[in-house]
């Protein structure tokens, strides 16, 4: 199995021990669940690091756990970082509870977050403090509900007559 | 001599009506039913003059919930969802969802089915570079450059049809696998089509840099360098065009690309000429990658191609728990698939992470104080396919 990423997450363990939870590997993706409130502090550091050199924010995406996951974990936020210079990935992982889930924003740190966490928003209702623009991307402003959640049925109907796009 | 007063022009000059059109702030929408945004967005233009001061893109008007339809499925269901991400170049998108769910299974596949699969990637990626660059050649009104394009896509398309029976939605990757083995008279179509595309590539390029006027729009213009390329995260032909020779089938190879000769072309400037020129070298590379996969194939001889079999032949297997990331160079950049399984029959989650997406993106920092002509150009060479931005 390729490896391209056990140097971030030596890294990481090393020097940001107390934010990380949780780590592994399996198949190949180096992995990190940390400590949701450590998540820009965390994001500057592989960025920032000479070892790490995280140039590329290169996927942000969420999973919905449902009801498999405790409730104050019912969401993960899924951060990809790309080194292009290293030529290594890391994957980190935030938990974030059912209710007014929200994480700060990464914006600042990579510009490609700014229309990914928009997505997360529109699809997941995860706000993201701290973004510029938090606005609708995918969907229609007048759309309720975010329907990549568990709990939307995928045949509900949501009619169009919001304020117009 | 004074001639007969031109209303418009008395209404032009500064003080006249009290009106300075070159200093005017205005705002203008081309809207999804504007020819050039294809249907597909809508741009919110601040115009000072003629320049861009702002530069709102909406997205979603393609928007069909591919990832909630993949998520209520079987795993192989989602494979016919795939070819229409960025339907210009569907084996493509297969590959990206297929090598995803085999990381997950821990599945190997047969030599022979990993070069057909690269076969059908670099058919993919010539239709679609050849599509990129004729659009903007049509958008700049250079129509023989751009109907040597379309002809020579044309000609991918028998190509690919050729291949799978398909000339869009090929559908052609399968878990573990490839749907059909090479036609016995895929070799024979090969040789009339191949010499063909090439030419007519020769000649769209030869007619290009005929053209002073189309590329005097294509130099200079739409210029993202390669520090604004990572920060947007943008990968494939533009951010080589910007001098960054990041091509995943070299930098983590996948398939048998490690047994392949072929260049990464790279550009310097970052403009829309870069991209154009890195788009045709790349075209040109694809196609002597095809020939070596055919040569390939003949050496190899038949091997098993089909793929797994699955209690269900349908939905597909079940996949065991766990997640899994894989990016692959498609047409537009990094397409990465990140799956999450909980061990069931169907996908907990199947997350495109489309290139076209983040390109897209980045448009207004590539049209800061950008001229509103340039803007549609630019947009053309990012090959921004809704199918995959808005999935």
């Amino acid at each position: 199995m390729d490896d391209y990423g056990s140097v971030a997450l030596a890294r990481l363990l090393a020097d940001c021990t107390d934010a990380v939870r949780a780590t592994h590997a399996q198949y190949g993706d180096a992995t990190a669940q940390v400590a949701p409130a450590r998540i820009g502090e965390l994001l500057r550091f592989l960025r920032d690091d000479a070892e790490c050199a995280f140039e590329m924010l290169t996927d942000l995406t969420v999973v919905d756990r449902g009801d498999v996951a405790a409730p104050e974990a019912r969401f993960e936020v899924v951060y990809h970082l790309y080194s292009v210079s290293k030529n290594h990935r890391v994957r980190l992982k935030v938990g974030v509870a059912a209710d007014a889930p929200a994480v700060a924003s990464a914006v600042g740190l990579y510009a490609s977050a700014n229309w990914m966490e928009r997505e997360a928003f529109d699809l997941y209702g995860i706000r993201f403090d701290g973004h510029p623009d938090l606005r609708r991307i995918l969907l229609a402003d007048g759309f309720e509900g975010h329907p990549l959640r568990k709990d939307f049925p995928k045949t509900k109907r949501v009619p169009l007559d919001g304020p117009e796009r | 001599m004074a001639g007969p007063t031109n209303a418009c022009s008395a209404d032009r000059a500064p003080g006249a009506a009290g009106r300075d059109f070159d200093r005017e702030r205005r705002r203008l929408e081309l809207d999804p039913s504007h020819p050039a945004t294809h249907g597909s967005l809508k741009f919110t233009l601040e115009l000072t003059g003629e320049t861009i001061a702002d530069l709102d893109v909406r997205i979603g008007y393609l928007h069909r919930g591919f990832e909630k339809e993949c998520e209520s499925r079987g795993w192989a269901q989602a494979i016919p969802y795939t070819d229409r991400l960025d339907y210009h170049s569907a084996i493509l998108a297969n590959l990206g969802f297929c090598l995803a769910v085999e990381k997950l299974m821990g599945l190997e596949t047969s030599p022979r089915s990993r070069w057909l699969r690269v076969l059908g990637c670099e058919i993919s990626r010539v239709g679609d570079h050849l599509l990129r660059c004729g659009s903007a050649c049509h958008e700049l009104g250079a129509l023989p450059e751009s109907l040597a394009a379309i002809e020579a896509r044309e000609r991918v398309a028998d190509l690919q049809e050729a291949l799978c029976g398909a000339r869009v939605t090929a559908n052609y990757v399968r878990i573990g696998g490839v749907r059909r083995d090479l036609p016995a008279d895929f070799r024979a179509a090969g040789e009339v089509l191949l010499p063909k595309i090439r030419a007519l590539l020769g000649d769209m390029d030869a007619a290009v840099h005929r053209n002073p006027v189309l590329l005097a729009r294509l130099r200079d213009t739409g210029v993202l360098s390669r520090q604004d390329c990572l920060r947007y995260a943008v990968t494939g032909p533009i951010l080589r065009a910007a001098g960054e020779p990041l091509d995943l089938r070299k930098q983590q190879p996948y398939l048998t690309y490690d047994e392949i000769d072929f260049d990464v072309p790279v550009g310097s400037v970052g403009d829309n000429y870069d991209r154009y020129l890195v788009c045709v070298a790349e075209a040109r590379e694809s196609l002597g990658i095809v020939e070596q996969c055919l040569a390939r194939l003949e050496r190899l001889g038949p091997q098993p191609i089909a793929g797994a079999v699955f209690d269900d032949p349908v939905r597909g297997p079940t996949v065991a728990a766990g997640e899994a990331y894989t990016a692959i160079e498609s047409a537009n950049g990094e397409l990465g698939f990140y799956l999450v399984s909980d061990g069931s029959e169907r996908p907990v989650k199947v997350r495109c992470r489309p290139p076209a997406f983040l390109h897209l993106a980045a448009l207004p920092e590539m049209l800061r104080e950008a001229k509103l002509a340039d803007l549609v150009p630019t947009f053309e060479l990012l090959n921004a396919v809704g199918g995959e931005c808005d999935r």
